[in-house]
């Protein structure tokens, strides 16, 4: 296959991104998903793992890319996020929601607020009013600029990493990416269950 | 596995600068759509391989997705294929799309054909993207490998470059076209 230049991230990130991890670490990755997404699920519970063996030496960010018109909670379970994330929880919205879905009616999101410890009221304000539905189409228009074609879609310090999202690919690319080379990484499946992944 | 469909079977997409070829094709099994009735406002041609592929990473969903970006440039999205009104309606009504899919049926593949993108040996169209301006000439082609989704974002350039040029400004391409090879 001929190898070209894929397509790039156009919107660096910076301030407005829900970041885990140093900023400044070797390698950011950063994934475009749809709360609703099967695959996303699926790929939650690999980036967890990814975070868990490359620990200071990667730095994640989500953005949102809810394929609406295919799953109908994905845009209130996007805004539910963004929502928490105003209450300084996005990060734990974001992981309940994957591990619930899809379950994303009204009621359960309001019970996950209520999980969380949110100021229910306010967040359910917020999400009824659509107050994060700009943010939620600016990281969506941010994705299908920079060449999102489904999801999940990661890029790998800027640049669209279109191999496989299974562990060891994934971090294989992440590792030669941060640098390290391409050696193998030896994954420790077991301390990843402990730590309830 | 050997490729059906050879080098030598595939004839080239029609370029920038192109009067795009006219059509009417089947959207549904009650409507037709006519390229020349849509003229005065951009056209983005969607030829793709076939109803029905994976979800979440599908072209026609994310188009779908998109469809109020295309709106604010005055686009219109038409989705073609070779499969036939009644396949193409259960497609539609599964994906929930809000745009046309038309039907590239009989004689089939007769539009992929004129515009460059059919795939003999295989017997259906290229992954190609055209957007045509407001007087019916092609002013952007794009083909994708057959497998890969190539998302929106060459056919939003392309939008964006037509409104700053003027959609109707036609010469402007047909130049552009005539001076290509300098």
């Amino acid at each position: 296959m001929a190898t070209s230049i894929g397509p790039r991230l156009v919107m660096p990130v910076g301030k407005r991104d829900h970041i885990q991890g140093p900023e400044n670490a070797p390698v950011t990755l950063v994934e475009y998903g749809d709360f609703e997404c099967p695959y996303c699920a699926a790929a939650h519970v690999i980036v967890k793992q990814a975070q868990e063996l490359l620990g200071d030496q990667m730095c994640f960010v989500f953005r949102h890319f809810p394929l609406t018109q295919i799953h109908p909670y994905a845009e209130p379970a996007a805004e539910a996020a963004e929502a928490a994330g105003a209450q300084g929880f996005f990060w734990e919205m974001h992981d309940l929601l994957y591990e619930n879905q899809p379950m994303f009616d009204p009621p359960h999101l309001v019970a996950y607020a209520d999980e969380l410890g949110l100021d229910t009221r306010r967040f359910v304000r917020e999400v009824e009013s659509g107050v994060h539905r700009p943010r939620v189409r600016e990281d969506f228009m941010s994705g299908v600029r920079s060449g999102v074609n489904g999801t999940p879609a990661f890029f790998i310090n800027g640049e669209r990493y279109d191999g496989s999202w299974d562990i060891l690919p994934l971090v294989r690319a992440l590792q030669s990416a941060a640098g390290q080379g391409p050696q193998i990484a030896r994954p420790d499946y077991a301390h990843s269950r402990r730590a309830g992944i | 596995m050997k490729p059906l469909t050879t080098e030598k079977d595939v004839s080239s997409a029609l370029a920038a600068g192109t009067k795009a070829p006219d059509f009417t094709l089947n959207d549904g099994p009650d409507r037709k759509v006519s390229l020349a009735e849509l003229r005065g406002r951009p056209v983005i041609l969607a030829f793709y391989p076939a109803d029905c592929s994976p979800v979440c990473g599908e072209q026609m969903a994310l188009y779908n997705e998109i469809l109020p970006e295309f709106q604010r440039f005055n686009a219109e999205l038409l989705g073609i294929s070779v499969d036939g009104v009644w396949c193409h309606r259960a497609y539609k009504e599964a994906r929930n799309l809000r745009f046309p899919l038309l039907s590239d049926f009989e004689p089939k593949g007769e539009v992929a054909r004129n515009y460059g993108v059919y795939r003999q040996g295989d017997g259906f169209t290229e992954r190609a993207l055209f957007v045509i301006d407001g007087e019916g000439l092609i002013s952007w082609s794009y083909v994708s490998p057959i497998a890969v989704n190539p998302g929106a974002d060459g056919i939003l350039t392309a939008l964006e470059n037509l409104s700053s040029k003027g959609v109707s400004n036609g010469n402007e391409y047909r130049t552009q076209a005539g001076n290509a090879g300098r």
